[in-house]
């Protein structure tokens, strides 16, 4: 059992879970990941390293399905049964010159221990953070210890520039050479966004994810094509070359159990109303 | 062996044999000509004195029966289910020779049965050596070198990366060949011999190769869970599977009750399994139990197949279609898939396993409906850990190279099972693993 520390909301459906993990946070590098299996019953899901802190371990996570709309009412105090990790490649941190870290949604969790890596490499960091709207905005102030500037869209235009992480990205490369590029966010926008750099042929990473299982390379549910060829994200990955993953198929793959989510989810809110609030269900 | 009517088993995951009764074991037990050089020992790879359980059988001493076998085996429940006796143990019985020979597997579980029902009998273990051994990946290679260890008097710590030891047996061998909890009553068997399971923790990620080699001695039990996929065009379409991961799903996470537990799994109304070992029929199997019209397809001729007998009549039994010597070339689908085609291969000279090289036969390709398929062809050695490790000798498939006594070309680092052998048995792996754990205490006695 991993004891939970902390946990609270940071954003319109997105949260922060300190866990307590001595295995995962000593190991820990910037770019991987972690299981989680809440329970006897539970499905083991990935989540990202966003922080560490001595024997803890920090996720940042939206609510979107059952499990995660059941971790989002857990409580400092109560714990989480399992917590496998560290997994996944470490992301490639060497010194590049100006690198841009791109955020979209809560996939901008996983970039300040990204930008902290790069800029001890000695790498400037520029920092992008888009979201729909400022509601969805996160770790703002983080972000700014992480990079050397910062740069906020909104779709919306309720803060900083009104338009896409794109567009700034454009910008940011119009301005200055850029040598390496990291988009982490949803697939469509990961899709989208490393489109900008690709005619400039910058080096571009994306943290892709797909569904998993085991999350050890056992199993091929996270497999996915890069520049052609079929790879195992929890090992091979979760960051490959942006201009070389097959998204379509990426996003293919992530609806496989579209249905059962839905079932799933309607089953769990409907048992969180009879007990009458969603804590501890 | 008595098997559930098939109309009442293929609705659940129940154990499909339900055992001997005490009668009947004595009955057996008391065919047994109790050999002076009794051929049944060779054949079994961790040397149980099998006349000695019988007798105590026969006799009606079930505990002192599990006793003589707990010497060799710390997991006779499962080795009684699921060891190809008829390779092995009773493969080489005297009795065999002339006519049927003594049900050692089905005797051995009995006893195993009887134990865990009374309560486990602990094996002698030895005063505390004060050196510790690092064990990696909790299948039966590495319980085994565990337990063996722990009775040698080592601190053993045993890491698995899963949340649940047991390997191969608790994901990949369906419930109702393997009972899970009786895997469970086994594993905490060994864990009461001291050894301390570290669940969750990937070595390589969770534990550096550096902290695993401060220990005085390792061993790697990783096996063989790289599951190979066939590069076929559409592999990579919702519905489509590795055998790993559709047993995954429902041994381990429980999918076949979701949404109770929360993993899901495409039940297809039509599956289609390619391969034909015990993989591939364990994969067909349990598609049966989840409702689906099954499919097996295999490249090969009926008596070619590798799974073990009993398996495939079941398999048939339990309503499998068995389409052979044909070979999927395409998953069909566009957004999820919806059909396999298959070729039809036709057998030409033998190749170097004595079988038949089969040849696709052009022009022959035909299609089965189905909204899932699942690759059953093989598994190589997990090239995780062992990519850590540049300095360990590997052979040609990723397999760690050792020696006869379970040595790797490093220092204080033996290996044995499915990742020194490729995927074999699990009785294999418990004997390599045995001379492994005695080779590392003759290397740490004599530092
Ligand atoms: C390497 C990696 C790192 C991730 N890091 C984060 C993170 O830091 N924060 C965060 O909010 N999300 C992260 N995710 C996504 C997260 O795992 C899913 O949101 C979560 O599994 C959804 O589970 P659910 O039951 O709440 O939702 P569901 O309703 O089950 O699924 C919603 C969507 O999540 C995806 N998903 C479902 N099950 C799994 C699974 N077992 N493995 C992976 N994806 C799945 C599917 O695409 C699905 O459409 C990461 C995924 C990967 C692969
Ligand atoms: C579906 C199926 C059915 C089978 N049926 C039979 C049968 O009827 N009879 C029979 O005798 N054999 C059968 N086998 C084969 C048998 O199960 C294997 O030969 C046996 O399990 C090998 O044991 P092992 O300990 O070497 O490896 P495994 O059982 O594969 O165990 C390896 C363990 O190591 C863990 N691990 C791997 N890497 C790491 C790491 N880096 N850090 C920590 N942990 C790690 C894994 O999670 C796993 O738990 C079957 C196999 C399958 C897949
Ligand atoms: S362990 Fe396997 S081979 Fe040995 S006696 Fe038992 S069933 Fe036979
Ligand atoms: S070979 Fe057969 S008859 Fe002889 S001791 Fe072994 S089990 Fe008994
Ligand atoms: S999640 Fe199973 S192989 Fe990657």
């Amino acid at each position: 059992m991993f004891k939970i520390e902390k946990t609270g909301p940071i954003a319109d459906k997105i949260y922060e879970m300190w866990v307590n993990a001595p295995h995962v946070a000593h190991h820990a590098q910037a770019g991987q990941f972690v299981i989680f299996r809440i329970d006897e019953k539970g499905e083991r899901i990935p989540l990202t390293v966003s922080a560490v802190d001595g024997d803890s371990i920090r996720v940042v996570f939206m609510a979107i399905g059952k499990t995660t709309t059941h971790l989002a009412s857990l409580r400092a105090g109560d714990a989480v049964q399992d917590v496998a990790g560290p997994l996944g490649k470490p992301s490639e941190i060497k010194k590049y010159g100006t690198c841009v870290l791109v955020g979209g949604g809560v996939g901008t969790a996983c970039l300040p221990i990204i930008g902290h890596a790069l800029r001890a490499a000695g790498n400037r960091v520029i920092g992008i953070v888009g979201a729909r709207n400022a509601g969805l905005l996160i770790l703002e102030e983080e972000m700014k210890k992480a990079c050397d500037e910062l740069h906020i869209s909104t779709d919306d235009g309720s803060k900083g520039f009104h338009g896409f992480a794109a567009d700034l990205l454009k910008q940011a490369m119009a301005r200055e050479k850029i040598d390496a590029v990291w988009i982490i966010g949803p697939t469509i926008m990961m899709k989208v966004t490393a489109e900008a750099t690709r005619p400039a042929a910058i080096r571009t990473f994306v943290s892709v994810n797909p569904v998993m299982v085991d999350g050890t390379g056992m199993c091929g549910s996270c497999r996915v094509t890069v520049g052609g060829e079929t790879k195992f994200a929890c090992v091979d990955g979760p960051e490959f070359d942006a201009h070389q993953v097959d998204f379509n198929a990426l996003m293919q793959r992530m609806r496989t159990y579209q249905p059962e989510e839905k079932a799933s989810l309607e089953k769990f809110q409907e048992h969180q109303c009879k007990l009458g609030g969603g804590h501890h269900a | 062996m008595h098997d559930r009517p098939v109309e009442i088993r293929v609705h659940d995951f129940g154990e499909v044999d339900t055992g001997m009764s005490a009668t009947e074991a004595r009955f057996e037990a008391e065919r047994c000509i109790q050999c002076k050089k009794p051929l049944c020992v060779k054949g079994c790879p961790v040397n149980i004195d099998i006349p000695a359980f019988i007798r105590e059988i026969a006799a009606g001493d079930f505990r002192k029966a599990a006793a003589i076998i707990k010497e060799q085996n710390m997991l006779p429940a499962i080795c009684g289910r699921v060891c190809p006796q008829e390779v092995q143990c009773e493969g080489q019985c005297i009795l065999g020779k002339k006519g049927k020979p003594i049900a050692i597997g089905e005797l051995e579980r009995f006893v195993a049965d009887q134990e865990r029902a009374q309560g486990m009998v602990m094996p002698q273990k030895k005063p505390a050596t004060g050196r510790r051994v690092a064990v990696v990946g909790a299948g039966p290679a590495g319980l085994t070198a565990a337990a063996e260890l722990a009775r040698m008097g080592y601190r053993v710590t045993l890491f698995e990366s899963l949340h649940a030891a047991g390997g191969v047996l608790m994901y990949g061998i369906p419930e109702f060949r393997l009972p899970k909890e009786i895997v469970k009553a086994e594993i905490d068997a060994v864990l009461a011999l001291g050894v301390e399971l570290k669940l969750n923790h990937l070595v390589g990620r969770s534990v550096t190769t550096k902290e695993l080699l401060s220990y005085d001695a390792v061993f790697l039990g990783t096996g063989a869970g790289l599951p190979y996929f066939m590069g076929l065009p559409g592999e990579n379409l919702p519905g489509v599977y590795s055998a790993n991961e559709f047993l995954t799903r429902v041994n381990l996470m429980r999918a076949d009750r979701f949404p109770i537990f929360d993993t899901p799994i495409k039940r297809g109304s039509r599956v289609v399994v390619a391969g034909g070992g015990n993989v591939a029929m364990d994969a067909a199997r349990v598609a049966v139990r989840l409702g689906g019209k099954v499919t097996l397809v295999y490249r090969r001729r009926e008596e070619d197949l590798p799974a073990r007998v009993h398996e495939i009549e079941r398999a048939k039994e339990e309503g499998v279609e068995f389409v052979m010597c044909a070979n999927p070339v395409k998953i069909l689908g566009d957004q999820a898939m919806t059909g396999v085609e298959c070729i039809r291969m036709e057998m030409c000279a033998l190749d170097a396993s004595g079988r038949p090289e089969p040849k696709e036969k052009e022009g022959s390709t035909f299609t089965i409906d189905a909204d899932v398929f699942i690759a059953a062809i093989g598994q190589g050695p997990n090239p995780l850990l062992i990519g850590e490790l540049p300095e360990m000798k590997k052979g040609r498939r990723g397999n760690v190279t050792i020696d006869e006594n379970g040595h790797t070309s490093m220092r204080k680092v033996f290996a044995g099972g499915d990742v020194a052998t490729g995927a074999a048995t699990v009785i294999l792996a418990m004997g390599a693993a045995k001379t492994a754990a005695h080779a590392i205490d003759k290397m740490l006695r004599e530092e």
